[in-house]
């Protein structure tokens, strides 16, 4: 028996030689089993070795290999052959994001935002170390949880038209990130972290689209994160009429 | 020297037309402009009542026209949908925890569906009764 084969697509950017981006189309041996993270070093190993794309753990927990599938944002160790198969698979570097070389994006505005949202717990008050830990109970917890799932992928960005339209908008990881920290009983950063939400670049910069949710490979629901913010900065809002800082 | 030159994809006009999800949200958004519309033959309507009995019948009239019922068809097709993908949508803006768990999507959702029924019983009663 002949070996079954799948063509691939790949959108390919050569910064040193190519003005714009181009597809090439290779030939992939097809098992139901491989991933499409398989096949692209299948191809860097037998077809074609300066193909470039970013993969690390091969499980849906390093967040690197994020790529668009038949224009939809996805995982490439998270997406299989099989669910393609016999029709051809097209792979783009995740839009939204300006392309580096091949599949590979520039995600330093991603990072940045990131940062930006101070992700970090602000306790209250210090604490000595004699004074003990911080408790949580399991219920504390679980009010943040979803949202601290998040493995900085970047699909939510690509799925995003708020921020494909004007990248100022904090966009849904960074948001859900900042809930996840405002949502922690032992954070004490509301205030500053506020700020950050309640601008036009902050979650009013969403128009609940909701496709950031259904891209995500780890069900944080990045648009409830925002809807939930939304909620808050209005709340803040109101509470500032009457009472002034 | 740096052989760094990262190349930016401009996003077509028609980016929406591109995936199902996005097309079906913009049908969603776009629903306003017809329902904005359908709220000022409303509130021409109370204008027109104002006026008294002949503008009022006049106005009466004037839905009664092909074109007219087409837009309220139409109106409510989309209104109807703005609802029911709204209501869908719901859960994600509420956080109600009930004995330290999250009050399940679909109990959110029903919740809805009940104050949408109840509310549409009780403006029922008062225009018939």
């Amino acid at each position: 028996m002949s070996e079954l084969m799948i063509e691939i697509d790949v959108l390919r950017y050569r910064p040193e030689m190519d003005e714009k981006p181009f597809t090439q189309m290779f030939e992939v041996p097809y098992t139901p089993d491989m991933s499409i993270l398989e096949a692209l070093q299948y191809i860097k190993d037998h077809l074609d070795s300066t193909i470039s794309f970013r993969w690390s753990c091969r499980m849906a927990i390093c967040g690197s290999c994020g790529m668009m599938v038949n224009g939809v944002p996805k995982l490439g160790c998270k997406a299989f052959l099989r669910d393609y198969y016999p029709k051809k698979v097209s792979l783009e570097p995740l839009t939204n994001f300006p392309i580096e070389r091949d599949l590979v994006v520039v995600m330093d505005d991603f990072i940045k935002k990131l940062e930006e949202v101070k992700p970090y717990i602000i306790p209250e008050k210090e604490k000595c170390l004699s004074e003990g830990t911080y408790l949580q109970t399991p219920e504390q917890a679980a009010k943040f949880k979803q949202f601290s799932m998040c493995i900085n992928c970047g699909l939510c960005y690509a799925a995003c038209p708020q921020y494909a339209l004007d990248n100022k908008f904090t966009g849904p990881a960074a948001l859900a990130l900042l809930a996840r920290y405002n949502r922690d009983s032992r954070d004490g950063g509301e205030a500053q972290r506020m700020k950050i939400v309640n601008q036009e670049e902050g979650v009013w910069g969403c128009t609940f689209v909701g496709y950031c949710s259904v891209v995500c490979p780890k069900d944080v629901d990045p648009a409830a994160a925002i809807q939930l913010l939304k909620v808050e900065s209005s709340k803040d809002y109101l509470i500032g009429m009457f009472k002034p800082e | 020297m740096t052989k760094r030159k990262p190349y930016k994809r401009e996003l077509p006009t028609d980016w929406w037309l591109k995936h199902a999800f996005y097309t079906k949200y913009m049908i969603r958004e776009g629903s306003s402009i017809l329902i904005t519309l359908y709220s000022l033959i409303l509130a021409w309507g109370v204008l027109r009542l104002s006026q008294g009995e002949a503008a009022f019948n006049g106005w009466l009239e004037a839905l009664q026209s092909p074109f007219s019922i087409l837009i309220h068809l139409l109106a409510l097709a989309l209104a109807l949908y703005h609802t029911i993908t709204w209501f869908s949508l719901a859960p994600k803006a509420v956080d109600l925890w009930l004995k330290g768990k999250r009050l399940e999507d679909k109990v959110i959702v029903a919740g809805h569906y009940g104050a949408f029924a109840v509310i549409t019983v009780f403006c029922l009663l008062i225009i018939t009764l």
